[in-house]
């Protein structure tokens, strides 16, 4: 079935359940290997990675009994495509109120494919500051052979290897009124 | 998502649809945060040349916009007339043509005569922003103001804003009154009969208002905005000496009182202390004025962003 944007759904490949196990498991893996809550800096890459990101540092919390600290990054200003992605991509606020000198950040995104976005936020995450180290956690990760930098994720939720044709989808309540990863397919035109 | 704004050029605010505004406004208080970081610089704008081209003195405005633009990583480059080929005689066309020949991606303008930016605009194939044109518009100040009352106020629908001094001469006054309108608000205009134009209440429609006094128009204000005595285009006698100027209309602690309580006090700048604006209310915590001026940078990242970002 085609949805507004004409893509044809073709499965689903978590639902909220799932995500939220996925979800949990990142949050442990994080503070086991950044041992406890400590200079650690949860950030997530807008706008999918913030409501991931949130989960994870709840996550942590739970775990912990204490929070980690937590930022949003815009990655729009840092875009390699500007010049090919239309008019003006929409600005949005980039919150990194914490200090991030000396702290083991840990980016968080929804879909790992091209890398690019990762770039983005690299670059911005450095114009903050000199960070301790950084690390990578997505949701899903397309596979490396789609990968056009070289970067790859610390912690992965599901690594899903798709088509260059096909688009992943990953719904969250904050957005979308529901909770499900979900692959489509672009029609050959 | 809706694009905030699709135009090439940033020619007034009497054009722009209210959501147009409000979609600018937005990109505007997103840049903000850029100001207040260490490295205050993005690579958005790389590889791009903004020329800024005064025919008119500023300092604000033009350090404004050149900082816009460096922050934003684009190249800038800043021409006033004393050193442009203008005074050798060069018509205006000639010049933006000489400027396009040099591909630059776009051209800050600011002229004495209304209507240059448009000019420009049919000419130029760099986007055209424009930074004041004679009585005409200065459409990223009256953003900024705006932006300002929204910081200050939450919104802008249904505040009562007076606009007080010399309003015939006054870009400010103009892109205000159509920004102020066409978000909702009410504007009361003030201040010596010569200086403000009867026929300006048919010029916008509803939600202006031409007030006998200034007093009348200061009366439960949310926002009192002050504009500059402009000395330099005083070619005529409009009133007989700065001293009964700032008797009769400037704004003093005592005018202020008529306002509501919590009202905020705009200035565009230059201030003329002890004129349009005494001492006492110019320094007071409802004054705003080097708030405008911060704002300013994130305003005009914003319209240079969406006048050169993209395609």
């Amino acid at each position: 079935m085609a949805d507004q944007y004409g893509l044809i759904e073709k499965s689903k490949i978590m639902d909220s359940t799932r995500m939220k196990r996925a979800l949990s498991r990142l949050a442990s893996e994080i503070v086991e290997d950044n041992h406890g809550v400590e200079g650690l800096y949860i950030v997530g890459i807008r706008r999918r990675g913030v409501p991931l990101a949130e989960s994870i540092a709840a996550k942590i919390t739970e775990l912990e009994g204490e929070a980690p600290l937590f930022g949003i990054i815009d990655i729009t200003l840092y875009r390699d495509d500007l010049s090919t992605v239309g008019a003006n991509p929409i600005v949005n606020r980039t919150e990194l109120d914490h200090d991030i000198e000396g702290k083991n950040v840990v980016l968080v995104d929804d879909v790992l494919y091209t890398g690019r976005t990762i770039r983005a936020a690299l670059d911005q995450l450095m114009d903050f500051g000199r960070p301790n180290r950084v690390q990578l956690a997505v949701l899903i990760d397309r596979g490396k052979e789609h990968r056009e930098l070289p970067i790859q994720a610390d912690y992965i939720g599901k690594t899903v290897p798709t088509k260059r044709t096909e688009i992943i989808k990953v719904m969250l309540k904050e957005f979308d009124d529901e909770e499900s990863v979900w692959i489509y397919e672009k029609p050959s035109s | 998502m809706e694009k905030p704004f699709s135009r090439r050029d940033f020619l007034g605010i009497r054009d722009l649809s209210a959501e147009e505004i409000i979609g600018v406004l937005n990109t505007a208080e997103n840049f903000r945060e850029i100001n207040s970081r260490e490295i205050k610089k993005v690579p958005t704008l790389r590889g791009k040349t903004v020329i800024n081209l005064f025919f008119e003195n500023s300092t604000r405005t033009r350090t404004s916009f050149e900082l816009a633009a460096k922050r934003l990583s684009a190249d800038a480059v800043n021409i006033s007339v004393s050193s442009s080929s203008v005074t050798k005689g060069e018509t205006l066309v000639d010049t933006a043509l000489n400027l396009d020949a040099m591909q630059p991606d776009c051209i800050v303008v600011r002229h004495s005569s209304a209507g240059v930016p448009h000019q420009l605009a049919k000419v130029s194939k760099a986007a055209i922003v424009n930074a004041g044109d004679g009585a005409n518009e200065h459409p990223t100040q009256a953003l900024l103001d705006a932006m300002t009352i929204r910081e200050h106020k939450g919104k802008i629908e249904g505040l009562e804003v007076a606009i007080l001094g010399d309003i015939l001469h006054s870009r400010v006054a103009r892109s205000n009154i159509h920004l102020l309108t066409k978000l909702g608000a009410t504007v009361r205009i003030a201040g010596p009969k010569t200086l403000v134009p009867e026929n300006f209440r048919h010029f916008v429609g509803s939600g202006l208002a031409v007030c006998p006094h200034v007093s009348d128009a200061i009366e439960g204000a949310d926002v009192v905005m002050i504009l500059r005595i402009q000395k330099e285009r005083m070619d005529s006698a409009y009133f007989p000496t700065l001293r009964e100027y700032s008797i009769h209309y400037g704004l003093t602690n005592e005018r202020l009182d008529l306002a509501k309580q919590d009202a905020i006090v705009l200035h565009p700048g230059p201030m003329n202390r002890g004129i349009e604006i005494a001492s006492e209310v110019a320094d007071s915590s409802r004054s705003l004025i080097l708030d405008q001026v911060k704002y300013g940078v994130a305003v005009r990242m914003a319209v240079l962003y969406l006048a050169t970002g993209g395609g």
